[in-house]
């Protein structure tokens, strides 16, 4: 076991866990954040992502150990009345079945639009290819995309 | 019969108390049956009479309307759908609505969500529950009023007096409500749905909030007090057995609290022998897992391969079936007299179900009771499985319904809930299985895979004369009072009436099982899922074979009369005039061969009854010269009956349908090898990605005056027929076996 603090949603948390625990289980085990779901293991489904400075992140292969002084952003921390442009349009398009993979999307979409916040439907296919969906609402995440853009846009041009 | 206060009946009402001091107004209903009759029964019940109450509906002073989903929640809306049919009854405004997961409870009747039929056999009791609420508060308010209940109505949460234009809100008239008899289900007058201001529109998910904020709320995200992680090594064969392990070594693992051997049944489907791994955390339990040496018996399904079984149906093909389905008329003669026959063998593989969320339970062993934690879709078979496999008697069994990342039929089977109580009846703490990747791919209740061997014979003037299908399908043995016998896998059989039974002249329908040791189970549209697939892919290849159209041959088959009563007792009766009505609507709204297309792009069509939906599709795709598919356009016309319920959901359910049928048809194979399968990650076994799914899904629900049915199912089974039907358009392809990545077809 080996002492950590790392930085999760803007707060400092300190924990004792085994060197190559990986940063999923730390969430969800002992930092009680389930947002972050398991469900390869093994980076194919990107269900586990979260943003590490920034950066969309498989946390099932991110050794605790390997995190250091980056920023970990995850669904519960993605803002803080959980009222981001993404949140509200994936609320408005009805976005989920199941809603399993839903908060990775999320996140996914969220370093998109950071980087590009009018993006094509290539750029966005291209930049959730790695995000999993086996009810396959795929037509609506795209939606929900577009529809965040256009309301981080407006938000935007209010301020 | 007008409600009235009658102190004799208050048992049929509970008042409580809420933690704001408020009263509850309650519809306590009796146990097992429908909730009319429930309603009916509770009216008609002596005050001495016993029964176990229970709630759908609570209304608190504040106005709050709490409401009770009894059916579990997978991702196919039913969480939002079933509530809106009591909240249009009661007029009550949705955002007052507070909707709460109830637990398993015999007092809700069946709370099994499988076969799209949470809809169709709730859909009338819902609305008398919340007619029926409804009515009693109107009551309630022209009492206080003292006036009749005919000048009073419901709308908004409140009740309105129309002469004086008064208005109570539902909050204000608990107290009054409260002291009212129970109706009778008879006397309560039902919304006519032209007045209806829920159903039939948008409304999002009640769990979206939760879900967009990472909030726990699946299975997997249930933590107790003092809980232990688990994970459970099962034999890689099926039906394998656990010999010997190095249980000491594993117990010696950081973080280990505990290693040991579950004997287990021979039930296939069953709590499988095992090893189980208890430990500190999930992670810990998985590493030390790696470290896992276990020694099986192997058993007698060690040999059994895809590869054998392939060459074993063919030679069974050869020879009579071992069952006859059907037998109309004379195929032998027809197809000799045919002017043109076909023959062609189709086969499919073995698929597992994939959802995200991998198979998982929380259990708890205390003082001789069970509490569990699941998400599943069949909680009342969970139970049941559990008491026999554990002995631990039903009624010490609780079960809190979680909700599932996905189904797709796969948690209606209940392995993993008996392995996550088995593991905790050993242990003094609440215990978390979850299942790996490779565990959930690996030891699935699988589709079934099968192989069909038709032949088929036009006429002169290409009319469909003889169909002769010898399906040789999976069965798995199963021992029942000493002795064993083969039980056909979930989905793994063939019915007579399944289309085109029933419609030809000449029909010789067989079918032959192979006995083998894959579980399989009941997976989204159990065999119509392939058998769609099977039966409009060949009704295409004798359509070109007689040179006709694909569409005005189908047209033809179903023929004239508006209706096909069932074979037999159980038959089932198909409502043809409706099938014709999808299927020409389809056609029209497709702009079905009104355009000439270039090779490379085609459109195919099918249609296919089930789950009580008619549904028609029509297929637009185009391929490139290096077998790049790209599917354009999906039409589909839908007759799930007079109502749709969340125009959302449904919107939802059908696109995804298409998908994960197109998911499902590119490259989803699990191969079996020594009696093991060989795939175990979404590396091996992709799954549909969003730059694949291009798709512009077209949905027409066809309003008829038809019982409303579900959507879970209905929509996915044409898909695949209807997409194969256009690649042969396109490119002169025709797909006998699936996935389309054995046929040098790919997405980008």
């Amino acid at each position: 076991m080996s002492k950590y603090s790392l930085n999760i949603n803007g707060k400092v948390r300190h924990l004792d866990v085994a060197p190559d625990t990986p940063l999923l289980w730390v969430l969800r085990d002992t930092l009680d954040l389930p947002g972050t779901k398991f469900s390869c293991g093994t980076g194919d489904c990107g269900a586990c992502t979260v943003l590490l400075n920034g950066v969309p992140t498989r946390s099932c292969m991110t050794p605790v150990s390997t995190i250091g002084r980056k920023h970990v952003t995850t669904i519960e921390g993605l803002d803080p009345k959980s009222a981001h442009p993404l949140q509200q349009a994936w609320l408005e398009l009805d976005v989920p079945q199941c809603g399993y993979c839903q908060g990775a999307q999320i996140l996914t979409a969220a370093a998109l639009l950071k980087e590009n916040p009018h993006p094509t439907d290539d750029e966005i296919d291209g930049a959730m290819a790695g995000n999993l969906c086996r009810c396959a609402t795929y037509l609506r995440i795209r939606a929900g995309v577009h529809r965040a853009a256009e309301i981080a846009s407006k938000k935007k041009g209010r301020s | 019969m007008n409600a009235r206060f009658d102190p004799e009946r208050r048992d049929f009402l509970r008042k409580s108390t809420l933690a704001s001091g408020g009263l509850v107004l309650g519809l306590y209903l009796n146990a097992a049956s429908t909730a009319a009759e429930q309603i009916a029964k509770a009216s008609a019940m002596p005050r001495s009479g016993k029964f176990k109450p229970n709630a759908f509906i609570a209304i608190s002073p504040d106005g709050v309307v709490t409401l009770v989903s009894k059916q579990p929640e997978m991702g196919q809306g039913v969480k939002t759908s079933l509530p809106m049919v009591i909240a249009e009854e009661l007029e009550v405004n949705w955002k007052d609505v507070v909707i709460e997961q109830g637990n398993l409870d015999p007092a809700y009747g069946d709370q099994s969500a499988g076969g799209s039929r949470s809809t169709p056999t709730n859909y009338d009791e819902f609305r008398r529950l919340g007619a029926t609420a409804r009515t009693m508060l109107v009551e309630a308010a022209a009492l206080t009023w003292k006036v009749p209940a005919g000048d009073c109505y419901a709308a908004e949460s409140a009740v309105h007096h129309r002469p004086t234009k008064r208005r109570l809100g539902y909050g204000q008239l608990v107290a009054k409500a409260a002291t009212l008899a129970v109706p009778e289900a008879k006397s309560v007058v039902l919304k006519d749905p032209a007045d209806f201001k829920l159903l039939g529109k948008r409304i999002g998910g009640v769990d979206n909030p939760a879900i967009v904020s990472g909030k726990p709320l699946f299975g997997i995200d249930v933590k107790l007090p003092g809980m232990l992680y688990a994970v459970y090594e099962k034999s890689p064969v099926f039906g394998g057995k656990v010999i010997s392990a190095n249980l000491d070594a594993v117990r010696a693992m950081p973080g280990v609290r505990d290693a040991f051997v579950i004997e287990g049944t021979d039930d296939l489907r069953g709590l499988l022998p095992g090893v189980a791994i208890v430990a500190d955390s999930t992670w810990a339990a998985f590493k030390a897992r790696k470290q896992l040496q276990v020694t099986w018996d192997e058993g007698k399904f060690s040999n059994q391969s895809w590869a054998g079984f392939v060459a074993l149906a063919a030679g069974l093909a050869k020879k009579q079936g071992a069952t006859t389905l059907r037998k109309d008329g004379d195929v032998a003669a027809a197809l000799a007299g045919a002017a043109k026959t076909v023959e062609a063998a189709y086969s499919y593989p073995f698929i597992s179900h994939a959802s995200m969320e991998p198979q998982n339970c929380t259990a708890w062993f205390r003082d001789g009771a069970l509490e569990l934690w699941a998400p599943t879709q069949n909680p009342a078979a969970a139970q049941n499985l559990v008491a026999n496999a554990l002995g631990i008697p039903k009624e010490k069994i609780t079960l809190h319904i979680m909700r599932s990342g996905g189904g797709f039929g796969r948690r209606l089977s209940a392995d993993f809930v008996a392995e996550a109580a088995a593991i905790a009846k050993r242990l003094a703490a609440p215990v978390k299985l979850t299942w790996s990747r490779e565990d959930d791919l690996r030891h699935d209740h699988f589709r079934a895979g099968g192989f069909h061997f038709l032949r088929g014979g036009v006429d002169a003037k290409g009319k469909l004369t003889a169909w002769h299908n010898h399906f040789v399908t999976f069965a798995n043995p199963v021992a029942r009072a000493g002795k064993t016998t083969l039980q056909l896998g979930s989905g793994a059989s063939l019915s007579g009436d399944e289309f085109p039974g029933r419609w030809l002249a000449n029909c010789l329908l067989e079918q032959t099982p192979i006995e083998c040791g894959v579980p399989m189970g009941p997976w989204r549209a159990p065999g119509s899922n392939v058998f769609a697939w099977v039966f409009h892919s060949f009704i295409d290849e004798l359509a070109h074979a007689a040179d006709r159209d694909p569409l005005e041959f189908r047209l033809e088959i179903l023929g004239d009369k508006d209706f096909m009563p069932g074979t037999g007792e159980r038959g089932q009766p198909y409502d043809v005039s409706r099938m014709r009505n999808a299927l020409k609507q389809v056609a029209e709204k497709a702009g079905w061969g009104r355009k000439s297309l270039p090779r490379g792009q085609g459109q195919g069509i099918a249609f296919h009854y089930s789950h009580r939906g008619y549904v028609a599709e029509v297929a637009e795709i185009s391929v490139s010269k290096d077998g790049t598919l790209k599917v354009d356009r999906v039409v589909v016309c839908a007759d799930v009956g007079a109502q749709i319920v969340n125009l959302s959901g449904a919107e939802n359910q059908a696109q995804g349908s298409i998908l994960d049928a197109m998911s499902t048809l590119m490259s989803q194979e699990l191969n079996l090898d020594r009696g093991r399968m060989v795939q175990g990650s979404f590396g091996d076994y992709p799954i549909l990605r969003m730059p694949d799914a291009t798709t512009k899904v077209e949905i027409h629900f066809l309003k008829t005056d038809n019982p409303v049915t579900g959507l879970g199912e209905p929509i996915f089974p044409p898909a695949a027929p209807a997409i194969c039907n256009a690649i042969f358009a396109a490119i002169g392809k025709r797909v006998r076996q699936l996935p389309l990545s054995r046929n040098d077809l790919r997405w980008t």
